[in-house]
């Protein structure tokens, strides 16, 4: 606990991670008060006219009115929990299990470990979002089915990298006293291990919570979202068939610029946390050459041992 | 390790990733909601022998997986008599089904639109790559100013941006100047000879400028950090006691530290790029693979939606066996072995 506050503490002192954190309490705000804020609600049966259509904004309607004559802005605002709700909860998924993999590879080795990172090597080179396309085809749409298949799909990169943490914390000697006195596996790794991977875990959750938005935009503009909820995705997805040959911006910006917001929020605190619990890495993971090596696990000659102080990735030679 | 030993487990893995592969494509279509027969013959018209010959023109009256049956009865050949080895040897003959709506070989449709696909992916990548290294490199040089900082939060803001959603901004700023959809203006053929492929080459640009910017931030971040890594080194701090300017510094040594990393980069990226390429080629109307990967889920139509998906993993499959084969080249410590 006492970690998490000097993490937060240093968070504070990053203009950048503020500021993505506003972007994205904003959001939060906007979504649990949306009943509230939005001047319509947006299942509400109304009675259009032809001239209601695709109107433009007004006094009544801040955002005009969309292809069905409903107000633009108040299914923006609903927009917010879809996009919140499946954001954290896939999040949440792939951190569970990523966390769960990773210490079980790291902590155990041997054959379990060899099979799990195979398996994320594996997930990495399968095409993420046509086997996304696939699983709701065929499953059906529905919101819980879409946080189901991003967050089963989006955690071997957490899994790596808590694998990699893990290798080196279990060496330092206080995990080999504990080992010493008697401590169960499961013990250490829960009550020793999981607390000093929880910060590395909690910036990858952040960036998986912007991965997950952007998946389920995706997803719901080609027609795949969940056809009771009006996801942001999903009004991009109307007005790209019908609001753009009639030039109708209030209905397909207001949608996109709102995931590009949450999402650049959301990678702005990610980023920031990851500076701090990492400073081995000066960017987002994925762009570190450093883990891009760690693919080609036993090319590289003898590597040091792990690293305790930085958390570099080291790989064994095999 | 031996640089053989590398090679054949690389190859190995490729090989079961490409099994686990067909496998789960195999099931996953068997899973589907209600009778496969219903869905290939709609009409409700069909009589009970007419679809049961269907049933067994497709093969669907064997067993799935394994003829638990005659493999009790000693028969072993017999027993692997059923739908799955049906769908592999069908798949080794090329054959991946008959379309439900255009009623055309799969296989024949897919071949006809892969190239526009490989077309734009490579197109897309090819800029980003070029960007990526040139503001990478820049971004390194000048790092801590404000040059640096104006190209760390575009490459931030890239990649929080949907790329279907850049595609529809583009599309929006563009109409009037370039063509927005399609790949070739109605009426014009091959045969039309520069007019044919210049018009094409203008219906690129806009798809191609949006790969290329969503995949720009990939590459500028690694390249900024394998350059600030070489940056620190000690033998930069002597080639350039030694008057080596700080330019071809960057050009030579930094760029050869930030290959090996970009290859990796590229194959690893191309499992999102053909996502990236659905969502262009549906915005843009782009006739190749992705587009038709958005016309089958639109339309239920399940066996161009399984070849469609077969073929995208087949590609990023081998395409990171190269890059692997590539890295073991280019990197000495694999030689040294």
């Amino acid at each position: 606990m006492q970690q998490l506050e000097e993490i937060w503490r240093a968070f504070l002192r990053k203009p950048m991670g503020i500021v993505g954190l506003i972007m994205l309490l904003a959001v939060v705000f906007v979504a649990l008060s949306a009943p509230w804020l939005a001047p319509y609600n947006p299942k509400e049966k109304i009675d259009v006219e032809p001239g209601d259509l695709l109107a433009p904004p007004d006094a009544e309607h801040l955002l005009g009115r969309d292809d069905a004559g409903k107000d633009v802005l108040s299914q923006l605002i609903y927009g917010a929990r879809v996009s919140l709700t499946v954001g954290f909860v896939a999040s949440f998924m792939s951190m569970v299990i990523g966390t769960t993999m990773g210490l079980i590879a790291g902590y155990r080795g041997g054959r379990i470990d060899h099979l799990s990172m195979r398996l994320v090597d594996f997930l990495l080179v399968i095409p993420v979002l046509p086997l996304m396309l696939v699983l709701i085809s065929i499953w059906g749409r529905g919101l819980w089915k879409i946080i189901l298949v991003i967050g089963l799909l989006g955690w071997t990169i957490t899994a790596r990298l808590v694998r990699s943490q893990v290798l080196s914390i279990k060496e330092r000697r206080y995990i080999l006293r504990a080992r010493a006195v008697g401590a169960s596996h499961y013990r250490i790794a829960t009550r020793h291990v999981f607390p000093q991977v929880l910060p590395l875990v909690l910036a990858q959750a952040v960036l998986a919570v912007s991965d997950a938005i952007i998946a389920e935009s995706s997803l719901s503009f080609l027609g795949l979202g969940d056809p009771m909820l009006v996801s942001w995705g999903m009004m991009l997805n109307f007005a790209f068939e019908r609001a753009i040959s009639r030039r109708a911006w209030w209905f397909l910006l207001p949608p996109g610029f709102a995931i590009v917001w949450v999402s650049v929020g959301l990678i702005l605190i990610g980023s920031t946390l990851e500076e701090i619990v990492n400073p081995s890495l000066k960017s987002h993971h994925l762009f570190d050459p450093r883990q891009m090596m760690a693919r080609f696990e036993g090319m590289a000659p003898k590597t040091p041992a792990p690293d305790a102080s930085t958390g570099v990735e080291t790989e064994r030679s095999g | 390790m031996q640089r053989s030993d590398y090679l054949i487990r690389k190859v190995l893995f490729g090989l079961v990733t490409l099994a686990v592969v067909v496998g789960f494509n195999f099931f996953l279509f068997r899973i589907l909601p209600g009778d496969p027969v219903k869905s290939i013959a709609r009409s409700p018209r069909l009589t009970q022998e007419a679809r049961e010959k269907l049933r067994i023109e497709f093969g669907l009256d064997k067993p799935v997986f394994l003829d638990v049956e005659r493999l009790g009865k000693g028969d072993v050949i017999g027993a692997f008599d059923t739908q799955f080895t049906a769908y592999v040897s069908a798949l080794a003959h090329g054959n991946l089904g008959i379309s439900f709506r255009s009623r055309r070989a799969v296989s024949e449709v897919l071949a006809e639109r892969v190239w526009r696909t490989v077309v734009l992916v490579a197109a897309g990548e090819m800029l980003a790559l070029v960007l990526g290294t040139a503001l990478g490199l820049i971004s390194a040089w000048r790092r801590g100013t404000r040059v640096d900082m104006g190209i760390l939060l575009w490459a931030l803001f890239c990649w929080g941006l949907p790329t279907f959603f850049l595609g529809i901004i583009l599309l929006i700023l563009a109409q009037g100047l370039l063509p927005v959809g399609g790949m070739v203006t109605p009426g014009l053929k091959p045969e039309n000879g520069w007019a044919y492929w210049s018009d094409v080459g203008k219906h690129l640009i806009l798809p191609t400028l949006t790969m290329a910017i969503i995949y720009t931030s990939a590459y500028i971040l690694i390249m900024r950090s394998s350059v600030m890594e070489v940056l620190s080194e000690d033998y930069i701090l002597t080639a350039k006691a030694k008057g080596m300017s700080t330019f071809r510094i960057l050009g030579s040594e930094a760029l050869k530290n930030a290959i090996l990393p970009m290859v990796t980069m590229i194959a690893l990226n191309l499992a999102y790029t053909v996502g990236g390429a659905i969502q262009v080629e549906t915005v843009f109307s782009w006739p190749g693979i992705g587009r038709l990967m958005y016309e089958a889920v639109t339309m239920r139509d399940y066996p161009v939606l399984q070849g469609t998906f077969l073929l995208l993993a087949v590609a990023v499959i081998a395409a990171n066996l190269a890059a692997d084969i590539l890295y073991s080249m280019l990197d000495p410590r694999v030689k040294a072995g």
